[in-house]
């Protein structure tokens, strides 16, 4: 196998050999023999989705390994340094002097009983002199452009905004000076403004330092922007390394490519394809290629044979028997929204609505109508008011002022004192499946809730259940099971059918693929758009996520502080002439532009081109 | 949606465990530590004797075989008691009351005090404090006492003994079952559940109760405990059941003044109540740990 790594070019910052991490006792690999390199000055991205074993290869390049998982082989060379042979007071050096690592979640990374000044000097070694230290950290503040005056540095983690402790995260990993950086999602959870300036940092930061660093991330298109090799990896393996441009031009392995597809297009210039099927657990391989059984290029030796590592390269492989082999276009994909609304009545109309949490006012002066049949965004960052707005809809969240009316009558705030026909078509499906079904009910159960709760006669309880499992794709046979063994794409198919079981005239839809990995989620739109179009439904689809918005509405109101801010139609909003939020929410969003003659592009040549209809408003 | 949310959906387990993975319930994983094990042994063993001790009794519970305090001979394997009745028939069948008592006043308390937890959990504001800090007030009072107080006044039933034991359960199984509810309450199948116009007080059975019955696996076996060593304690102040009934307690309490001569009397119950309330616990241990997550393995 290392014959068929590239050749070394210098002395690299990163040299992974065969790292294998297993866990314990099932001695699952959790990660399965990485190989990868990179010179000083390279950003890597790894990109994965969940369960993929990218933060455990994260945390085993500083030799760490959660309590359970061990490094059972190879080797992580840095800056000359076997890091895996390293103990006690070495490994402790090694660590946050060679290599440093900035986790996932700013907030529970930072201690919340120090000042953050206290924190960044904690970072350096003893033996800098007390005016090193601050010199230090007065430019890596500067650097990571926070304030670095003495009231800023006296200040609690509480008392920063969500963007700038990741900044001190940053800051804390960098001011060491090491040779390796590595990134667990340090955006994810960050609204997307407040992503690209963090992304702009780091970028900066491994430039000015000539630092390697490896990016962790689920999301292909944050990953295209930034990095210059990615390596995608999925069930524990790295199936394709390469340069980032060469990746986006022509990826060689076919999970790379549906991935790809998978993101949606700020512009809706191609459709989205999800991934049908899961990826399988550590501890239940398949015995070819782990890709093999949701591949649609899979032949008999991908079933039998572990493809081997295939240079395809100067610097990049992938692990794949069916190289250059081009993708067939999919058969499932979501259809750009007609952009014109089927009628002009309003179903619901939502007027002068001012929300409360206790004495906050969270939702000032809001009116918006959904017509019948149409799919209405409302979109907004964190904190803007929107789930609250939805909640409100659905008569979950009593404390507000201002009027609902449901098809030309007054809707009660408290679904308590809505009549049963208005619960029954208002449903709403909740943004986490793991949260959303109760885990002591079966499917079954979780499906006839809706109905048992309305009283309404349930004549074929079986066909009921076999049906809304078949609307949502799901197998009849599921019904036995519980959520917990359920995959997170299946529990909130679940939910939907359940949502769907009363055939509403309204689904509020509140952030339903945010907990879930991007295949999963273009496969939930497909299903949406799908339902929609077959039940006559009107969607209230509330997201954070621009590039959806743009795949699935036809209208979309636009948050910012609980003030609708604009509400138009999604080819306005994407307009020049757009509210001046808007466009910076769209300036900041990455996505992923394929070069011209990209195989992926023409796999959608034959689809009509998209004409822009007249807006109407 | 807080950077918390996305962690937690993104670090669930579930999506890379096997799709047919064997379910283990919360008692299956219980019983599997030596712990629990060896409480259920020693329970089992002391219930056995409650339920079939009768049948093997030499004498009736009341006769008179011998002497006060006759020491161990063929006929009377333990030796006779204050009043010359055999103390191994009096043993044997003096376990049957206390154990129902104590089984009945655990169920009473433990009962009510979830549906007090859970629903000022639920419905938190006034009425949250309302309950809590009523709770606080009869906590203040020593179970014991408060028993004593009321047994005194009213007389000596023994279905008031059930109801002051259960009380006095009341506002420690409302506080912790409270506490375990306020995670569930917070959950957005609850709020699911409203959507659908459910009834409350079919959210606090249905979906609110079920997802912590570790909790009141827990909390049941914790106030068995503690409701045999009270049932018992009452007995022996003569608050319970009267002579000449047989009864464990009562027969620490009648042949406490022979300890020295003949210890039997005293010791047989001692030993029986030790053992019961001891397999319990340890029982009850095995299942806070299991429900904990303590010793599952690290995976």
């Amino acid at each position: 196998m290392p014959s068929a790594m590239p050749q070394a070019l210098s002395e690299p910052a990163l040299q992974v050999q065969d790292l294998t991490v297993t866990g314990m006792p099932s001695m699952a690999q959790i990660v399965r023999e990485v190989s990868l390199q990179l010179q000083p000055g390279e950003v890597l991205g790894v990109v994965g989705e969940s369960g993929s074993g990218k933060t455990t290869l994260g945390l085993a390049l500083l030799n760490y390994c959660k309590s359970g998982t061990a490094i059972s082989g190879g080797s992580v060379v840095v800056d000359g340094q076997d890091a895996t042979s390293l103990t006690g007071p070495e490994l402790q050096n090694f660590r946050g002097n060679v290599a440093s690592y900035i986790p996932q979640s700013p907030a529970t990374a930072l201690n919340p009983a120090l000042r953050i000044g206290t924190q960044l000097r904690e970072c350096l070694n003893d033996d800098i002199s007390r005016s090193d230290i601050s010199a230090r950290v007065q430019q890596v503040m500067g650097e990571v452009a926070l304030p670095a005056d003495k009231e800023f540095l006296q200040r609690y983690p509480h008392q920063l905004s969500g963007g700038q402790q990741q900044r001190i995260a940053i800051a804390m990993a960098f001011i060491p000076r090491p040779r390796l950086i590595v990134l667990d999602e340090p955006t994810t959870g960050l609204d997307v403004t407040t992503q690209a300036t963090v992304l702009a940092t780091v970028r900066e930061l491994c430039d000015s330092y000539h630092c390697a660093a490896v990016y962790i991330s689920h999301d292909m298109a944050v990953v295209a922007d930034l990095v210059d090799f990615v390596a995608v990896m999925y069930s524990g393996e790295v199936i394709e390394f390469g340069p980032m441009a060469e990746v986006l031009a022509a990826p060689k392995h076919p999970y790379t490519g549906r991935l790809l597809l998978a993101v949606p297009d700020l512009y809706a210039k191609r459709p989205m394809v999800g991934i049908a099927g899961y990826a399988p657990s550590p501890m239940d391989r398949p015995a070819g290629c782990v890709f093999a059984p949701r591949c649609p290029l899979a032949i008999d030796i991908c079933r039998s044979t572990v493809p081997p590592i295939e240079a395809t390269g100067a610097r990049s492989f992938a692990r794949c028997h069916r190289i250059g082999v081009p993708l067939p276009t999919p058969e499932h994909r979501t259809h750009r929204p007609e952009s014109e609304t089927r009628s002009a009545d309003a179903l619901l109309d939502v007027r002068n609505i001012r929300g409360r949490y206790g004495k906050n006012v969270v939702l000032e002066d809001v009116s918006l109508q959904l017509r019948a049949g149409e799919c209405l965004a409302l979109l907004g960052e964190s904190g803007s008011g929107k789930t609250t707005l939805s909640r409100i809809v659905a008569g979950l969240h009593t404390n507000f002022d201002g009027e609902l009316e449901f098809d030309g009558q007054q809707l009660p705030p408290s679904s308590f004192g809505r009549t049963a026909d208005q619960r029954r078509r208002i449903q709403y499906v909740f943004q986490d499946p793991y949260e959303s079904l109760n885990p002591r009910r079966t499917v079954r159960d979780l499906i006839l809730q809706p109905l048992r709760a309305l009283k309404s006669p349930i004549a074929e309880p079986n066909r009921i259940v076999t049906e809304g499992l078949e609307r949502v794709n799901l197998r009849g046979d599921l019904a036995g099971r519980y959520p917990d063994q359920l995959s997170g794409g299946e529990r909130q198919r679940v939910a939907i059918a359940r949502a769907l079981v009363t055939k509403p005239d309204v689904l509020i839809c509140d952030e339903i693929t945010s907990a879930l990995d991007v295949s999963v989620q273009s496969s939930l739109i497909e299903l949406i758009q799908r339902l929609q179009d077959e039940m006559g439904l009107s969607l209230l689809f509330i997201t954070h996520n621009i590039a959806l918005v743009r795949n699935i509405a036809q209208r979309v109101a636009i948050l910012q502080d609980g003030r609708i801010v604009e509400l138009t139609s999604v080819e306005d909003a994407f307009a020049e002439n757009a509210h001046p939020y808007t466009r910076s929410l769209i300036a900041s969003t990455p996505n992923i532009a394929f070069p011209d003659h990209s195989p992926l592009e023409e796999l959608h040549d034959e689809q009509p081109p998209a004409v822009p209809g007249p807006s109407r408003i | 949606m807080s950077v918390e949310d996305r962690a937690s959906a993104e670090e669930q387990p579930e999506t890379i465990q096997p799709k047919g993975r064997k379910r283990t319930g919360l008692l299956a994983r219980s019983i599997r530590q030596r712990r629990a094990q060896v409480g259920l042994v020693l329970a089992a063993l002391v219930i056995l004797l409650v339920l079939l001790g009768p049948l093997f009794s030499p004498y009736s519970t009341t006769q008179f075989v011998g002497s006060p305090f006759l020491r161990s001979s063929p006929g009377t394997l333990f030796g006779t008691d204050a009043l010359g009745r055999d103390a191994w028939s009096r043993f044997l069948g003096g376990g049957q009351t206390l154990l129902l008592l104590a089984v009945l006043a655990t169920i009473l308390g433990v009962g009510l005090g979830a549906l007090m937890g859970t629903f000022a959990a639920y419905k938190g504001g006034w009425v949250d404090e309302f309950v809590m800090r009523t709770g606080d007030i009869a906590l203040a009072f020593p179970e014991i006492v408060l028993a004593l107080l009321f047994l005194s006044i009213i007389g000596t039933y023994l279905w008031l003994l059930v109801l002051l034991v259960a009380i006095a359960h009341l506002p420690r199984v409302a506080r912790v079952v409270r506490g375990a509810a306020l995670s569930v309450v917070e959950r957005d199948f609850i709020k699911s559940a409203e959507a659908f116009g459910t009834p409350r007080w079919k959210i606090v059975l249905t979906e609110i109760l079920p997802n912590i019955t570790g909790t009141l696996a827990v909390e049941f076996g914790l106030r068995l405990t503690y409701s045999i060593g009270i049932v018992a304690g009452l007995n022996f102040l003569g608050l319970g059941l009267q002579p000449p009934a047989a009864d464990w307690g009562l027969m620490i309490n009648e042949n406490r003044i022979g300890i020295t001569v003949q210890p039997w009397p005293v010791v047989l119950p001692v030993i029986a109540i030790a053992l019961l309330t001891v397999g319990t616990n340890l029982v009850t241990d095995g299942i806070a740990r299991a429900s904990a997550g303590i010793g599952r393995g690290v995976e």
